[in-house]
């Protein structure tokens, strides 16, 4: 059964259309990405899951229920860590735990037991009479992501999850995410950081404007859409720009930079490598990164 | 779909409740003073500063002396700041800035339990800062006992009034310092003139059916009667007018929330 099932999901602010017709599922024990550029709709869609948002249109289904009439029910097994933080300022962190356990009417004893692992699981056992106000942003998005767990949910939500975090709590979360998907846990997750998508998702799905632009392994993606080789040449000559054309080889040209998508040890890379990398010239493999750039462009967003 | 669905209600609002009772308990002392300390200033502002001007008050048929008159006034009053802060400067803070209700909107929790649960807090609270004031105006002799702990039940019920209507102003205000508005328009007014600091029999008849329309004059009335045991109007007729008052605003509050926090 699918955990997640969305059917032509549409969400209109007054006349703006934010998600317009987007269908997606996500399967048991998935690591499902939402991507997509500053306003492409990615929150907007994912509050349409955990009923946070009426839907305008379309259909969406989670653990086979319907979110408009089965939303407690759906709610009560859904874990989220929302954009924003949202834990109580005023309250230390192992009140935090234990009053959102409230919310899911888990009863006392299990709730401290489980906001016992929860500390543990997210180094915060030394911090659990620290008042939230007084936390780091790492500690207090790791805080949100335990208290998203206390509840033992079949579904985890995580929206932009890393974001603003320095790089050492950065790959702290990662790392928490990738013990999470070992125990087989269902996530759907958005993020601005392709390495983290890539390296953390089964499968992706990359808006823009409230429409689906792609959607796959993120492998598969990458040699769909790239390649597995990526040489990048700064101050391409018009022989280069020629070359390119004549072969009709998949490629970017920045003006300034050209970015040229081959095959790995093929034939035409050996032959740029020797005609056309006098000296800034740049050869590694190809990432989620540049399909990204490629399929919603490289301008700048709002 | 921001419709009200009073179905959507059940008893699990407790739990945004005891959320606030847990964040007023750690700033309890601050929460403490203000009850206990406010009464004493009143009375004695009046008491000293106006013995001399004014002799004795009339009200429903006895004569009293001005800050026997007045201290009942005062518990309802509390009342009414109470609830009305907690649901316009709190419950915007909690909403707003804090995005309070945004992550409990994650969980098995309706909007309309939140908004209730809000109101009822604040009302909670208005009962809680009444019981203080009581402990102060008991002793004192300004409030009968046992009679004014009757007071206590009271106060949650105006507070349920009060924090209703401030929760509408919560629900269409676009910033915190517009609360100004409402206070110096509604709240000011009421707090001057419910029959709080002179009886109604002394002003005219258009002034006395305007306010009738405050429900800070007919909690007033309540806090006098179960205080010092006279009154100028009906019980029954107050204690309607209060219920009416909470049910109207109450609904018109989950529309105005719903409307604004439906996204
Ligand atoms: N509550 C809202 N009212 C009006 N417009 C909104 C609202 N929420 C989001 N939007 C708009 O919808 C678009 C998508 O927003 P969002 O889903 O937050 O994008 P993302 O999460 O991908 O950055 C943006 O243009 C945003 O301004
Ligand atoms: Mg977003």
């Amino acid at each position: 059964m699918q955990v997640i099932e969305a059917r032509q999901l549409v969400k209109r602010f007054g006349k703006f259309t934010a998600v317009n017709g987007v269908s997606f599922q996500v399967e048991r024990g998935e690591f499902f990405g939402l991507l997509g550029p500053n306003g492409a709709g990615k929150t907007s869609a994912i509050r349409m899951v955990y009923g946070f948002s009426p839907i305008t249109s379309g259909d969406m289904a989670v653990f086979g229920l319907d979110i408009r009439t089965d939303w407690r029910r759906i709610r009560s097994r859904i874990g989220v860590c929302q954009q924003d933080n949202t834990l109580d300022p005023d309250l230390t962190v192992e009140q935090n735990l234990l009053l959102f356990a409230r919310y899911f009417e888990i009863n006392r004893d299990l709730a401290r037991e489980r906001a016992e692992q929860q500390l543990e699981f997210f180094a915060l056992t030394n911090k659990r009479n620290a008042r939230v106000m007084e936390l780091s942003g790492g500690l207090a998005r790791r805080l949100q992501l335990a208290r998203a767990l206390i509840s033992e949910p079949d579904l985890l939500i995580l929206d932009e999850p890393t974001t603003g975090l320095d790089p050492q709590s950065r790959y702290q979360v990662w790392d928490r995410l990738f013990e999470l998907k070992k125990r087989g846990l269902t996530m759907l997750l958005t993020t601005h950081y392709m390495s983290e998508a890539e390296s953390l998702c089964d499968r992706l799905l990359i808006m823009d404007h409230g429409d689906i632009v792609t959607e796959g392994r993120p492998r598969r993606l990458i040699t769909e859409h790239t390649a597995e080789s990526v040489i990048e040449i700064e101050g391409p000559s018009e022989e280069l720009r020629s070359y390119i054309r004549e072969h009709t080889i998949r490629h970017d040209d920045l003006g300034q930079r050209m970015i040229i998508y081959t095959e790995a040890n093929g034939k035409m890379e050996a032959e740029i490598r020797s005609r056309f990398c006098m000296e800034a010239c740049l050869f590694r493999p190809g990432n989620l990164e540049d399909v990204f750039l490629r399929l919603t462009g490289r301008g700048l967003r709002e | 779909m921001s419709r009200v669905d009073l179905l959507r209600i059940s008893f699990r609002f407790r739990h945004v409740w005891f959320r606030n009772l847990i964040t007023y308990r750690r700033i309890w002392r601050v929460n403490f003073l203000v009850p206990l300390l406010e009464p004493a200033f009143y009375i004695a502002a009046f008491g000293l500063g106006f013995s001399g001007l004014i002799e004795e008050v009339n009200y429903g048929g006895r004569d009293l002396a001005y800050t026997e008159f007045m201290a009942p006034a005062l518990v309802a009053t509390a009342c009414m700041w109470n609830a009305f802060f907690e649901t316009t400067y709190a419950s915007f803070v909690r909403m707003y800035y804090q995005k309070t209700y945004d992550g409990l909107l994650a969980t098995p929790l309706s909007l309309e339990e939140i908004i209730l649960a809000e109101i009822v807090w604040a009302a909670t609270k208005a009962a809680a800062a009444v019981t203080l004031m009581l402990v102060v105006l008991v002793p004192l002799g300004f409030a009968d006992f046992p009679g004014a702990f009757f007071c206590i039940p009271l106060a949650f019920f105006g507070g349920l009034a009060f924090a209703a209507i401030g929760m509408c102003f919560t629900g269409i205000i676009p910033t915190i310092d517009m609360f100004n508005l409402p206070i110096f328009l509604f709240i000011t007014p009421m707090f001057l003139f419910s029959g709080t600091f002179f009886p109604l029999s002394g002003i005219p008849d258009w002034a006395r059916i305007i306010t009738f329309f405050f429900p800070l004059y007919h909690l007033v009335e309540l806090t006098r009667f179960f205080c010092i045991g006279t009154m100028e109007s009906n019980l029954f007729v107050n204690l309607s007018y209060l219920l009416v008052f909470f049910i109207v605003f109450g609904y018109l509050a989950l529309l105005a929330m719903k409307r604004r926090l439906t996204q």
